[in-house]
């Protein structure tokens, strides 16, 4: 302290200012007061930020068990039933992922040689093979918000798809003094981010190589912007860039969290195409990457079967979706074949892979553990083996619902679809299939042990214990991975064996996170560079965020309450027998967990979502009333079938983008139908043509009869009003 | 009448046993109820209490599993719901808070210089670290006049505080 340091023009005589002494020991007591009055502020925002955080996370988890859950009821579909023809090829296409037989055939569907660029196209050009100033030429075009001509992204897709098919399971990496090693995490379609990270680290060359650790797409809105860049790189540089597949590189996964739609809405005519050929790159990602024999660095984590030896020789591309394991034929309780080898993606009841069917309810007590990962999944019985005789009503009863052909028939055994170099899926191919799912879906715990994670619903937990003994098993010294946003964009755990690391700042919200890369060099020492995309971001403190974050969290679990309303009063109205519309505070606690099942603690975020609580009870009618949700104008006379479609939402898209077969964006109205069918069989729920109906005449239809479905998913969105935030 | 006494007690300690449980789990991530002793403060300040940092050493003394750097819901219970039975670390009053800035801004500007500021919070009681001090100056510096306004600080963190 002294002169003419303040940048203050107030005060002209700074210096006599500061020597006015203040009596020693009232200064004291009123710093002390001040600092303790503070530190209690920032400690509460603390509490709040993670109750924040576990908000989107809980949310976020239990939209990709939902999708696992569609896509495994899908999977019963195609077991269970025969096909009906029109009905069941509506979804059966997805599981066919090798349409045409031999990658000849693939390189002539896949031929850009046909397209055009127009005179008109004010985009960049592409020379092939791939330069550095082609990439370059790219990413300029990108930053000014330019598209590329499909004829080129069909080329550069076609020669990433060559190159990845010569690359092995695991990248085996060298780091020396001169070259220093850039890891990166999830990026998730956020193009601002990977282009900060490039303004900060440089630019991938000889001497500056990369690991990206999958998890490029979904979510964000440049998903393929970012492919084409990082793919571009890896074309140039071969040997420098190293790209991990991540969960979310799965085309199953893509049609829910918005990759496939981001494809389509850019690329109307050859979107399709495009996504076909993405399918195959993905399928042919490496699977790992090895720093001098002694960095791990994967997606998702391990489990305790994990063994390199056997994903390093895998055929990993028979994995396109990694959703279920691969099919063994078994006999269906009637002796009817159901299926066979044909449908690659299905499930079975091989190598004693039994799911059983949990209980809906959780199980621990009311304010119990909110860290334990959480069980509560009801995982749909999908092996023939388990089958029992009241089964075969449930299974009619699916049929019936679904619309589907009464009668079984026989199964025609092999489609000419079907691809013969895969021939029938083994045993050994369950075994390798889990590999995958573990090494892309896993998280880590604190607890020792290791099981099936139900939360996401694939890969596992895993503990300290599974981490010393797979990495002492291939004589590794730290295990670096990504798939979980961590609010400083990196963390450890597991005594520092484990690293996880996650580029896409801002992830959940505006301010929510940071992103982070990691440098390291010979000595394999991580160095972490965090940052955060966002021109306001950066001025705020992380905390000052904190209230942004929060009322966003705040937002999506109002939307969570609203459209569970129905099933919210009938869990109210159990601990309220005598009908007085009110129930005690820690009953509406034990209430919403069981209808919602997010593990959240309900009783620490109450007075943010109650308003009026008088003498610890609270009017739960009024309380659904007032969470502001508004609902969209379109109006249908049936009111359950709202809540359906707010509920199930992502769902009905996802079936959506099934059935749209030709990838139009439009479907029919006997599709709309079809699609409706199928909800109502997954939710196991009764849905009337006249309610269908109903809904379909509350649109307003093209003229030719035919739903544009973002314009169905657009006016069915919920919009969150509440003004007191 | 001493029964309806003795029950309203017992009634009083079980809301507060569920509010301790409830405080205590966020930080117990391996469900063993054990946290570790750096999020003691923070947990207390969450059941609003407003401890200083001698005090939650001292605290910290009586629930520590010795030096293990842990504690077990056990102690930590008990020795809790005295302090919450005893009110042993009373919010701040405003008009306390007040006075205090009061006392640190001498010629009475209704606001403090981030130079000010920072001798006081940095060298006297119970010093901020510099990434304390810097949150704090980030925060709530007014941008275009550099300088603190005290009274704003103090609004804007009551009107969070627990009701």
């Amino acid at each position: 302290m002294g002169c003419g340091m303040g940048k203050s023009r107030i005060q002209p005589n700074k210096c006599d200012r500061v020597s006015i002494s203040v009596p020693a020991a009232t200064a004291i007591r009123a710093a002390l007061l001040i600092q303790r009055w503070y530190r209690q502020y920032v400690a509460r925002l603390e509490m709040r930020r993670r109750c924040t955080w576990n908000i989107f996370q809980s949310i976020e988890y239990a939209g990709e068990q939902d999708q696992i859950k569609l896509y495994h009821f899908f999977g019963f579909l195609m077991d269970h039933f025969t096909p009906a023809s029109s009905e069941r090829n509506l979804i059966s296409h997805i599981f066919r992922e090798n349409e045409v037989c031999r990658d000849a055939d693939w390189e002539r569907y896949f031929c850009y040689k046909d397209i055009e660029v127009p005179h008109s196209y004010c985009g960049p050009h592409l020379t092939f093979p791939m330069t550095f100033c082609g990439v370059s030429k790219l990413m300029e075009a990108f930053k000014l918000k330019q598209q590329l001509h499909a004829r080129y992204v069909l080329q550069i897709l076609g020669e990433t798809w060559r190159l990845l098919r010569i690359l092995p399971n695991i990248n085996h990496v060298s780091v020396c003094h001169t070259k220093e090693i850039t890891i990166c995490g999830d990026l998730h379609g956020q193009l601002e981010d990977l282009l900060l990270i490039f303004y900060k680290n440089g630019l991938p060359s000889c001497e500056k190589p990369y690991v990206f650790n999958g998890d490029f797409v979904d979510r964000g809105k440049n998903s393929l912007e970012i492919l084409l860049i990082l793919f571009g790189f890896l074309l140039v540089y071969p040997n420098e860039v190293h790209l991990n597949r991540g969960n979310h590189e799965d085309h199953i996964v893509n049609l829910r969290y918005g990759f496939t739609k981001e494809v389509l809405g850019k690329y109307r005519v050859h979107g399709k195409k495009i996504l076909k050929l993405l399918q195959k790159i993905f399928s042919w990602l490496p699977l790992a990457t090895v720093i001098n024999h002694k960095v791990l660095v994967v997606h998702g984590g391990i489990s305790d079967s994990t063994d390199l030896d056997t994903v390093a020789r895998m055929d990993r591309h028979r994995y396109v979706s990694v959703l279920r394991p691969p099919k063994v034929i078994r006999p269906t309780l009637n002796g009817n074949r159901a299926g066979s080898g044909k449908d690659e993606d299905a499930s079975g009841p091989a190598e004693g892979r039994r799911r059983r069917v949990r209980s809906l309810t959780n199980t621990s007590a009311p304010g119990q553990r909110n860290n334990i990962p959480r069980r509560s999944l009801h995982n749909l019985p999908t092996g023939g083996a388990q089958l029992n005789c009241s089964v075969e009503d449930e299974l009619k009863e699916r049929r019936r619902l679904a619309g589907f052909d009464q009668t079984y028939r026989e199964v025609k055994t092999l489609d000419s679809d079907s691809d013969p170099e895969f021939g029938e899926p083994t045993e050994t191919h369950g075994h390798e299939w889990k590999q995958i799912v573990d090494l892309l879906w896993s998280d880590p715990m604190p607890q020792n042990g290791c099981f099936s994670n139900e939360v996401r619903g694939g890969g596992c937990y895993w503990g300290p214990d599974v981490t010393e003994e797979v990495l002492g098993k291939h004589n590794l010294q730290l295990l670096i991975r990504s798939h979980e946003c961590k609010q400083d964009g990196y963390e450890f755990c597991h005594n520092r064996r484990v690293l996880t690391i996650f580029s896409a700042s801002n992830y959940y919200e505006v301010g929510s996170n940071r992103g982070a890369y990691i440098r390291m060099g010979p000595d394999l020492v991580p160095h972490f560079i965090q940052y955060q995309a966002s021109r306001t971001c950066r001025e705020l403190t992380l905390r000052q965020s904190v209230g942004w974050t929060e009322r966003s969290a705040l937002r999506a679990l109002r939307q969570q309450l609203f459209v569970h309303k129905s099933d919210l009063v009938g869990a109210f109205q159990e601990f309220d027998p005598n009908n007085t519309g009110v129930i005690s505070l820690r009953h509406w606690a034990t209430a919403t967990e069981r209808v919602l099942k997010l593990g959240l603690p309900w009783r620490v975020l109450r007075p943010q979502l109650i308003n009026r609580a008088q003498h610890g009870m609270v009017d739960y009618q009024q309380w659904i009333r007032e969470l502001s949700i508004t609902e969209p104008k379109p109006e249908v006379s049936d009111t359950s079938i709202m809540e359906t479609m707010y509920k199930n939402h992502s769902n009905l898209e996802t079936i959506f983008r099934i059935i749209d077969t030709d990838h139009s964006g439009l479907i029919s109205f006997e599709e709309f139908r079809q699609t409706w069918k199928l909800l109502s069989s997954h939710l196991k729920m009764e849905i009337s043509d006249k309610v269908i109906t109903d809904l379909a005449q509350s649109m307003d239809f093209n003229k030719d009869g035919s739903i544009d479905i973002n314009e169905f998913m657009e006016a069915f969105r919920l919009a969150d009003l509440s003004t007191h935030s | 009448m001493a029964e309806d006494i003795e029950s309203e007690e017992n009634e009083n300690i079980l809301v507060i046993h569920r509010k301790i449980t409830a405080a205590f789990e966020p930080f117990d991530y391996e469900s063993k109820n054990t946290v570790d002793v750096r999020e003691i403060g923070t947990i207390m300040y969450s059941l609003d209490c407003f401890p200083t940092q001698a005090d939650i050493r001292e605290f910290i003394a009586e629930v520590e599993e010795n030096s293990s750097g842990t504690v077990h819901l056990d102690r930590f219970m008990p020795a809790m719901t005295k302090v919450l039975l005893e009110n042993k670390f009373p919010p701040i009053p405003r008009s306390k808070i007040f006075q205090a800035f009061k006392v640190l801004d001498k010629e009475q500007k209704g606001f403090l210089e981030p130079e000010e500021l920072t001798k006081f919070m940095m060298e006297e009681g119970e010093p901020f670290t510099q990434e304390e001090m810097d949150e704090m100056l980030t925060a709530h510096t007014n941008r275009k006049e550099n300088v603190i306004y005290y009274d704003k600080l103090i609004n804007k963190l009551t009107a969070d505080a627990p009701k």
